[in-house]
């Protein structure tokens, strides 16, 4: 049973909703560029944990134009404190996808004592002139499940983008569309135009035992760039996942849900 | 009312598979595949003396703009241009229109508030001041401005640039953005309290009520012509009416691409390629350069979504008598151009600044000559009486220039 509340930070600025679902101790999850859908992955790892999903500033329906209350990394960082502790969270298990794990990250290095252990699902943040990261918010919109997935036909990946069938009523297409871009704009504050924002200078404070978690086929992040995370966090371990692009957790929901498991028993 | 020529400074000699071969015209584009800096030197230097032809054969302005990365249009610092039109314009009734340098993209943008103060002096106060968001391709893709951030840094540096130019004394601007603690313009404009502001939009909601808040000329650089724009340029009229503001033609300007001959079948003949050209290969980019998720605010988003402003229409398969007919473009003989422009822009828009593109695509220079001359001499004349029986004040406009009527000058023009 899925539990909602929007929790208001930043002197009451700044409004995010978050799903809960679980018990048992505490994991927060960062959602990706695409906005929070809650997925089986998630419902896995409620069996063990108190799930706790929170959109980032600007998704929460209704409260599109919080996200202009954030300047930079610093601030958006600061509003996770704040939302942890109105959580009465006073250190919890980390998990973040594709932009989520570069918060993630960001949230482990600027507080060890509050991250018991880090998951990152195809993480973004780092950047390589030889092999770039392709950047979601300029690729063609009908062709961006195609970077994404591994299957863009999948249940799964319509899910995550919002992609309705043709049936659905125009009204449906133009908000799933609407949110999907906003999400993107909301997210790409922290990105554009390039995804590097200096976690490379903040990651070496990062203690917290670290699994990374790559589609073997993504597109959008090549899997090298686990390199990039495994040399800088010492002992981090990777795994790589057969049959996934750039959201594992989203085609393959049980393997990486035992892998996930695994690693935080 | 007034007219006013309008150039891109286009690449003019792209190779004819052009858009089959390369992914856009715009921030993509290889260089050394497709330039060399000789012959757009040339290009540039056409481009100056057919805006100052425009400006002797009486137009009553001349305009150009900002692009970045661009094979169809690139100055990427009009100011450049502008300064040399000033000086070559001294002692005529040309206003110099700058449409613009770009807000966002100038940093600090009090850069820009410069360099106009500095076209303004030069050219004894015949400045318009176009200050432009930019495109998402300019500001976004060549220029790394985060889409979410580009209009709230637009409006604090246009905030920044009116107060530049008109505060007495040195202040110290502390915004989200910009952080200044001298600010003191040197020089100032000439104008006063400032060089009038014209502020060209693409059709967001947004942008509307910031041209009517701020009492700018809002203009629509449109290369669909009027009938497309007739649902968005009501929508701002409307916003002016709710308002509570008069509607004085010359609260908008509208760009309209117009070609010229003695008939309208000589038009077809001479201008069909250069108008096919600029379609099919100067505004060859991918649909997803003009939206990055976050340029557009949440609320004209929803709007667009909605009710889409432009129409999903595929120009490459149209040809020059649809761009013709659709009134993408305005051609023909100078009746039939006077007649449509009339009626279609200036009527049907209700528009008191009008602009005019004259040099299209692969246009040459000598045609290009001609397509001016021709609109100067049969075209302008009958154009120029708009509006003056409605007793309007076009405070858009150059004060010292309003009541100007540019002579054609005697040396140079008509064959």
């Amino acid at each position: 049973m899925t539990r909602e509340q929007t929790v208001t930070v930043w002197q009451d600025k700044v409004r995010m909703r978050v799903l809960s679902e679980g018990a048992g101790p505490a994991l927060v999850f960062f959602h990706g560029p695409w906005g929070l859908t809650w997925d089986p992955f998630l419902t896995e790892l409620a069996q063990a944990f108190t799930v706790h999903a929170p959109e980032h500033p600007g998704t929460t329906p209704g409260a599109p134009d919080d996200i202009y209350h954030l300047d930079g990394l610093w601030d958006l960082v600061l509003c996770y404190d704040e939302l942890l502790t109105a959580l009465k969270i006073d250190a919890a298990v980390l998990v973040g996808h594709s932009f989520g794990g570069m918060v993630a990250c960001e949230m482990a290095a600027a507080y060890p004592r509050r991250t018991r252990k880090l998951v990152l699902l195809d993480p973004i943040g780092f950047w390589r002139d030889s092999e770039r990261v392709v950047n979601w918010m300029t690729v063609n919109p009908a062709e961006l499940p195609a970077w994404v997935f591994r299957d863009p036909s999948s249940e799964a990946a319509k899910r995550m983008l919002g992609i309705l069938d043709a049936a659905s009523p125009p009204e449906a297409a133009a908000a799933a569309r609407v949110r999907l871009m906003w999400a993107m704009g909301a997210t790409g504050k922290f990105t554009w135009p390039i995804p590097d924002k200096g976690l490379k200078k903040r990651i070496h404070r990062v203690s917290a035992p670290t699994l990374l978690v790559w589609g073997k086929e993504d597109r959008l992040v090549p899997p090298v760039y686990a390199d990039e995370f495994a040399r800088r966090i010492p002992g981090a371990r990777v795994q790589t996942v057969e049959g996934a692009g750039h959201a594992p957790h989203v085609e393959q929901p049980e393997r990486v849900a035992r892998m996930v498991r695994e690693f935080l028993a | 009312m007034k007219i006013s020529m309008f150039h891109l400074m286009p690449h003019r000699e792209l190779p004819p598979d052009f858009e089959k071969r390369y992914d856009s015209v715009w921030v993509t584009p290889p260089w050394h595949e497709l330039a060399d800096a000789r012959r757009v030197g040339q290009y540039y230097n056409w481009t100056l003396d057919e805006l100052l032809y425009a400006a002797r054969a009486g137009f009553d302005g001349v305009c150009t703009n900002e692009h970045h990365q661009n094979a169809y249009g690139f100055m990427p610092s009009p100011n450049i241009m502008g300064a040399v039109l000033s000086k070559l314009t001294n002692g005529s009734n040309v206003a110099i229109v700058q449409m613009g340098a770009t807000l966002p993209t100038s940093n600090p943008p009090i850069r820009v508030a410069e360099e106009y103060a500095m076209l303004d002096c030069i050219s004894g106060g015949r400045l318009v001041a176009g200050l432009p968001l930019g495109s998402p391709m300019d500001v976004n893709f060549c220029y790394g401005i985060t889409p979410l951030e580009h209009r709230e840094r637009y409006r604090e540096a246009f905030a920044l640039t009116l107060k530049a130019w008109q505060a007495r004394e040195t202040f110290a601007w502390n915004g989200r953005y910009f952080q200044l603690a001298h600010v003191n313009l040197w020089p100032r404009p000439i104008q006063q309290p400032h060089p009038p502001v014209w502020v060209p939009g693409s059709g967001s909601i947004s942008t509307f009520d910031f041209a009517v808040d701020n009492e700018v000329c809002y203009c629509f650089l449109s290369y669909s012509g009027a009938k497309a724009a007739k649902s968005m340029m009501d929508g701002y009229w409307k916003v002016v009416a709710d308002k509570g503001r008069e509607p004085n033609p010359y609260r908008a300007g509208f760009l309209q691409l117009v070609v010229v001959a003695e008939t309208d079948a000589q038009a077809e003949e001479k201008y069909a390629r250069h108008v096919e050209y600029f379609y099919h290969k100067c505004l060859h980019w991918p649909v997803q350069f003009m939206s990055p998720p976050g340029n557009q605010d949440y609320r004209s988003m929803v709007a667009s979504v909605a009710n889409p402003v432009r129409r999903a229409e595929d120009a490459k398969k149209l040809r020059y008598r649809d761009f013709v007919e659709k009134g993408y473009v305005i051609a023909g003989s100078p009746a039939t151009v006077r007649d449509r422009l009339k009626e279609e822009v200036v009527k049907g828009l209700h528009v008191g600044n009008l602009m005019v593109l004259l040099q299209i695509g692969s246009m040459p220079h000598e045609l290009t000559l001609e397509n001016i001359d021709l609109f100067a001499r049969k075209v302008l004349p009958a154009l120029r009486g708009e509006w003056n029986d409605e007793g309007w004040v076009n405070q858009w406009w150059p004060e010292r220039l309003r009541e100007a009527v540019p002579q054609p000058a005697t040396a140079g023009v008509g064959a």
